[in-house]
């Protein structure tokens, strides 16, 4: 190739329209600077909300503790704000527990094997169907569980012979429990997924059955992202308010009765919100110190989520 | 350990890997010339057949992976299945402990005999037979758990618990890893090295004492000491075990094994015999041109 027809070829380069590089970037860059800013705005927003959130709660929470010492409210065994003006969290606390328990107890079983079930066993035909029933589950608005509990799970615990009243502690768990399957099955199946298949082919190349698989090497493989789908799916059963309003009751006893009314520290929330409380009350302002205390157990969960998520994590190649 | 251990250990008779107590099992099929060698290093006297396949098809959906192969695999020697990519080699090793079984759209047609046994019959239990089988991957794939635990799993799983902590450190020895490992058997699998994770593997597959131990490209994702070390391991275990491995690498072949089957594109078997005889002097044109690079 000749020098000649270089030079040509670069003539030709040159007359060819092409864009300026230089000179002419300021528009560019001030739209550049208003997207950022606009989108910084968006993201900030949320957490705006959140930390205006808590500082409602607390200063309300604050106000309160002013009027009824702190001891009185965490120790307390007696929750009568109307009657007696005794505002003692301990029992609405324990039907909490009850609730978070008992619906784990039914959620964390179920929505295990039906993770296992979709991520091992399901033919994708299967799956395709299965998954998105589970979803669906999901989607149901908690006051309908609410009814279902109220309506058919409750007569039919009392036509097994089970001495449940109309509002009952172990109806609304149970619900509860349900209403969470999609979230633990969703969630755990994701990280039992994600278990790399050599690891599958190497437990069956040693002899060991699906199920032998399942639970020795997929189970184990996935048990930090299996254990996440756990907390998180109980910080939502301890938020859960609808379901316990409808079916659970309002008489919350500091020693839970599965078969008796009982009233959670949402039901709680929500009675004393629903009444005609005076805006400077200290039954009015109990709600925000129930909120904080609510509020502080689920975060708390989250942070233990993730330490243990973080720490049993397997890094696969 | 010797040629008794192997095939008295207990995991029971030669036909356990069977549902049930069909007597139909054909005796062992008698070395014929393919399997006559007279280079072999390993090989005293006659040679018994491990594994035959006859006329073995195999599809993927509609595709054929495997075309009429018919082989014998000797007993206590190395194997090796050469052939450019996708020419079937990996099938036919699945095919033998039958993972591919896993595979939904995979169909075997044929006979693929193990102890003159056919395993695709109807009365034998792929989760038996791979019990006496082992297999070894391409990527180590140590289970996240303990070193331990890791060498341990296969013998859970049969229930072969006693004396367990000895047959875990005679593994480990076997595998040439007792040394590098002895102080951490409590450590994750995953923290060692890639070749320290394949020499776990092979420990894992060995602990069980299986009677043929198959490896997929085994050292193809290992640098060249690991690689080196893995070589000379195959080199021992083939004292004790029938080794059937898959490899991209024709000089790995030819340093560590005895007979060589070289599969050409279609998954077809073109030539099977002694590892010097197709590294020197192949019958086939086609296994010759690719032998010296001249395709694949």
């Amino acid at each position: 190739m000749s020098d000649a027809s270089a030079d040509d070829r670069r003539a030709e380069r040159e007359d060819r329209d092409r864009p300026a590089f230089a000179g002419q970037n300021r528009v560019r860059s001030v739209k550049e600077r208003a997207i950022e800013w606009l989108l910084f705005g968006c993201a900030a927003l949320s957490v705006v909300v959140t930390l205006a959130i808590i500082a409602t709660l607390l200063f309300d929470a604050i106000d309160f503790f002013t009027r009824v010492s702190p001891v009185a409210f965490f120790t307390g065994t007696n929750w009568s704000p109307k009657i007696d003006q005794t505002y003692g969290v301990l029992p609405l606390l324990t039907n909490t527990l009850a609730v978070t328990a008992l619906s784990a107890l039914v959620a964390v079983p179920v929505g295990t094997a039906s993770a296992a079930y979709l991520s091992e066993y399901a033919s994708d035909r299967v799956r395709s169907i299965l998954k998105p029933a589970l979803e669906v589950l999901a989607g149901i608005p908690t006051v309908v569980y609410g009814f279902f509990a109220l309506v058919y799970l409750t007569p039919a615990l009392r036509a097994v012979g089970l001495p449940v009243s109309t509002f009952n502690l172990l109806s609304a768990s149970i619900m509860v429990g349900v209403m969470i399957i999609p979230m633990v099955s969703s969630l755990s199946e994701d990280a039992m997924s994600a278990v790399p298949d050599s690891l599958r082919q190497g437990a069956y190349g040693l002899g060991a059955t699906k199920f032998e698989v399942t639970t020795g090497v997929v189970i184990p493989a996935a048990v930090s992202g299996i254990f996440s789908s756990f907390i998180l799916a109980l910080s939502r059963a301890i938020g859960e308010t609808m379901i316990v309003v409808v079916a659970g009751g309002m008489s919350p006893k500091l020693i839970p009765s599965l078969f008796e009314s009982s009233q959670p520290m949402t039901a709680a929330m929500v009675q004393l919100a629903s009444s005609d409380l005076a805006g400077d009350g200290a039954a009015y302002q109990a709600l925000f110190a129930i909120g904080l205390t609510l509020f502080v157990i689920t975060f708390s969960m989250n942070v233990v989520s993730n330490v243990v998520a973080a720490r049993y994590r397997e890094e696969y190649r | 350990m010797s040629n008794e251990n192997v095939t008295t250990s207990d995991t029971g008779t030669d036909t356990d890997f069977q549902t049930d107590d069909d007597q139909s099992i054909a005796s062992p099929t008698p070395g014929s010339e393919a399997v006559e060698t007279g280079e072999s290093t390993r090989t005293t006297g006659a040679t018994h057949t491990v594994i035959e396949s006859r006329d073995l098809d195999v599809y993927y959906g509609d595709t054929q992976a495997l075309q009429n192969v018919s082989i014998q695999i000797p007993e206590q020697q190395v194997t090796a299945m050469i052939g450019p990519s996708g020419c079937g080699k990996s099938t036919f090793l699945r095919c033998i402990n039958r993972m591919n079984d896993l595979i939904d759209a995979a169909r075997v047609e044929g006979d693929l005999l193990f102890q003159g046994k056919n395993v695709y019959d109807d009365d034998v239990d792929p989760v038996a037979l791979r019990r006496r089988i082992g297999m070894v991957f391409q990527q180590p794939n140590p289970f996240p758990k303990s070193i331990y635990d890791n060498v341990a799993y296969g013998l859970k799983l049969q229930g072969r618990t006693e004396n367990l902590d000895e047959k875990v450190e005679h593994a480990l020895k076997q595998a040439a890893l007792w040394d590098e490992v002895k102080d951490q058997l409590d450590e994750s699998g995953l923290d060692l090295s890639g070749g320290q994770q394949q020499r776990l593997c092979i420990a894992r597959a060995i602990a069980v004492d299986p009677e043929v131990i198959l490896m997929d490209e085994p050292a193809s994702a290992l640098d060249p000491v690991a690689t080196s070390q893995i070589e000379d391991l195959i080199d021992e275990l083939a004292e004790d075990y029938t080794v059937v491995i898959v490899t991209h690498n024709m000089q790995q072949a030819a340093r560590i094994s005895d007979k060589t089957a070289v599969f050409l594109t279609g998954g077809e078997l073109v030539e099977f015999d002694d590892t010097g005889k197709i590294f020197e002097n192949p019958d086939n044109d086609r296994v010759e041109d690719y032998i010296t690079g001249k395709f694949g």
